[in-house]
């Protein structure tokens, strides 16, 4: 790892203004990430700016939301109750993410905020548009088994690696942010960036802008919902495909329904004409397969990951029927 | 030509030359010279490990795993992936089990660490020790710390244990040998004894 300067802040705004004084700088909050991505040289920041003083660790409930601090660790928001009653998605996306050990450490911030896991991002051996703006792209032509399907450019296919981001798309959830220049709300759709041909740009937030609260809003039909994870191994590993659902369900026929899908997207992907479809149709088998064909419809596989799009409609499939089970 | 015994000789000698001089590369690099107000420069912090305050001068970008092993000579935490992959680093930090090598010391001064040494009391075994030992939990023992910790924390957290739940709730922790039916049996009977 390179020698930084270390700087602890304890209020938002002297964190702000540390890292307007340094080029380059960086927060850590749970450090599972930005540690990690340091320690193989793909971040080397003069300054590391430790968040933990900043006090936003609460989880509140207001008459229609949930509102979590950004340095809430994961596992206090999975096992929080009214999370768990009311937005079992979220509960489940984030039970299912990483170990019981990093889900003590990651922050619910950090977590939005995590890189990508592809390999090549990873190795600054080889070329990267991600990490090395214009260097171009050592997956395309590569090994892309983990590689996404939809949302990708030519300049980037890489999948976005959070679990929660996605329960969160389908959510609607809003993510407060304060900077220098003030403080602003930025709903969850306009927070990620598609890759074009600037896949280093992954958020809308101003460099140095610090996640303050992220707020779920407590849908009236929430607690039917769920999140399905579907990897290599039973736990401990990032999604192949993952579908959040939920439904407002009356006698057999689907009113409302939220979904979005993981895993095969550069960014967490809300699919709006399968909503479409599932508004007001029986809650059946073929009423999911019509969702999942147009929620895929423009999946474009490459070679090692065609299989995505087949594993990620039956994912929807089968998480659709598990929230109408 | 040159002979290969020739050959062999030089590109020994010149893996010597390009391994000494990473060496001193390295060696560099751990010890910039800074002035000692810079905060890139090692620092004093004090942790409470195994219910020791222990206080130690280390660089920020020093793990805790490496603050354990290196500094304070704890090296019962061992150091399996580095990235968070394995859970052989795993310690508690204020009661919760996490993974020391993802995390810097200095984000944890005036923090209470327990490693594998503080793990056994006054000299007898914690039941989840025991159960190990009972059950066989472990072939080559490099885990072994890791999932012990592990396991301790796990039972603190009061959760209702089954086969599925541990295998579940014990999954940060790889193990190479494969010992994973028995570290469950060990798991299980320990949750049913303390
Ligand atoms: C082995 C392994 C397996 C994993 N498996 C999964 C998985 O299955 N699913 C999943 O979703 N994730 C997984 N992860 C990723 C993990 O969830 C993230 O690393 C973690 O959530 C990041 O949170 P953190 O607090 O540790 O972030 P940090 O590493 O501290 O920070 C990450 C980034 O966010 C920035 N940041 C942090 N907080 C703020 C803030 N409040 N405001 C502005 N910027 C901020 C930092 O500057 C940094 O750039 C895994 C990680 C590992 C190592
Ligand atoms: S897919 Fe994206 S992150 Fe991966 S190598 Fe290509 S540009 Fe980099
Ligand atoms: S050494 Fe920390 S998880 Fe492997
Ligand atoms: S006992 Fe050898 S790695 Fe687990």
């Amino acid at each position: 790892m390179n020698s930084f300067r270390y700087a602890k802040p304890s209020s938002p705004s002297a964190a702000l203004t540390e890292f307007a004084g340094e080029r380059g700088a960086r927060y850590v909050a749970g450090g599972t990430n930005i540690l990690d991505l340091m320690k193989i040289a793909v971040e080397s920041p003069p300054l590391l700016i430790d968040i933990n003083a900043l006090p936003l660790t609460s989880i509140e409930v207001t008459g229609d939301a949930i509102h979590v601090g950004a340095l809430a660790r994961l596992t206090d928001v999975a096992e929080n109750e009214s999370v768990r009653t009311h937005l079992p998605l979220v509960a489940i996306a984030l039970a299912q993410s990483a170990s019981p050990q990093l889900r003590n450490m990651a922050t619910i911030g950090g977590n939005l905020l995590q890189r990508t896991r592809c390999p090549y991002f990873r190795d600054t051996a080889t070329p990267c548009n991600k990490r090395a703006p214009k260097s171009g792209c050592g997956a395309l032509g590569g090994e892309i088994r983990r590689e996404a399907v939809l949302g990708t450019s030519e300049h980037c296919i890489a999948t976005h690696a959070s679990d929660l981001a996605v329960a969160l798309a389908a959510l609607d959830a809003t993510v407060h942010v304060t900077g220098l220049s003030g403080n602003r709300e930025i709903a969850l759709h306009d927070f990620y960036r598609l890759p074009g041909d600037t896949p280093h740009v992954e958020t809308s937030l101003d460099p140095g802008e610090l996640i303050v609260t992220v707020s779920l809003p407590l849908l009236s039909y929430g607690a039917r919902s769920t999140y399905l994870k579907v990897r290599d191994r039973a736990q401990y590993d990032f999604a192949l495909a993952s579908a959040a659902v939920a439904l407002d369900l009356s006698g057999g026929t689907i009113r409302q329904a939220r979904v979005a899908l993981g895993g095969v997207a550069t960014i967490p992907w809300r699919l709006p004409q399968a909503e479409v479809l599932l508004r007001n149709a029986p809650a059946t088998r073929d009423t999911f397969e019509q969702a999942a064909d147009a929620a895929l419809a423009e999946a474009r596989g490459r070679g090692g990951n065609d299989y995505k799009i087949a594993l990620a409609k039956r994912t929807l499939v089968r998480a659709l029927e598990i929230a109408t089970a | 030509m040159l002979s290969r015994r020739r050959f062999f000789f030089r590109a020994a000698i010149s893996t010597l030359a390009a391994q000494i001089g990473l060496h001193f590369r390295a060696a560099a690099q751990r010890l910039p010279t800074l002035h000692p107000n810079d905060s890139r420069a090692a620092r004093a912090i004090t942790i409470n490990v195994n219910g020791v305050e222990r206080t130690l001068t280390v660089e920020p970008r020093v793990t805790l795993l490496d603050a354990l092993r290196d500094r304070l000579g704890l090296t019962g935490t061992k150091k399996g992936c580095d990235q968070g992959t394995c859970g052989a680093c795993t310690v508690m930090v204020n009661g919760r089990r996490i993974d020391s090598c993802l995390t810097l010391a200095v984000m944890h001064a005036g923090d209470r660490v327990v490693t594998v040494e503080g793990i056994a009391q006054n000299g007898v075994l914690h039941p989840v020790q025991r159960a190990f030992i009972t059950h066989d939990g472990f072939q080559c023992g490099f885990c072994t710390p890791g999932q012990i910790v592990s396991a301790v924390a796990l039972l603190n957290e009061g959760k209702r244990l089954d086969r599925e739940t541990i295998r579940t709730e014990m999954s940060g922790n790889l193990c190479r040998c494969g010992c994973y039916p028995h570290i469950v049996d060990a798991v299980l009977e320990a949750a049913g004894t303390s």
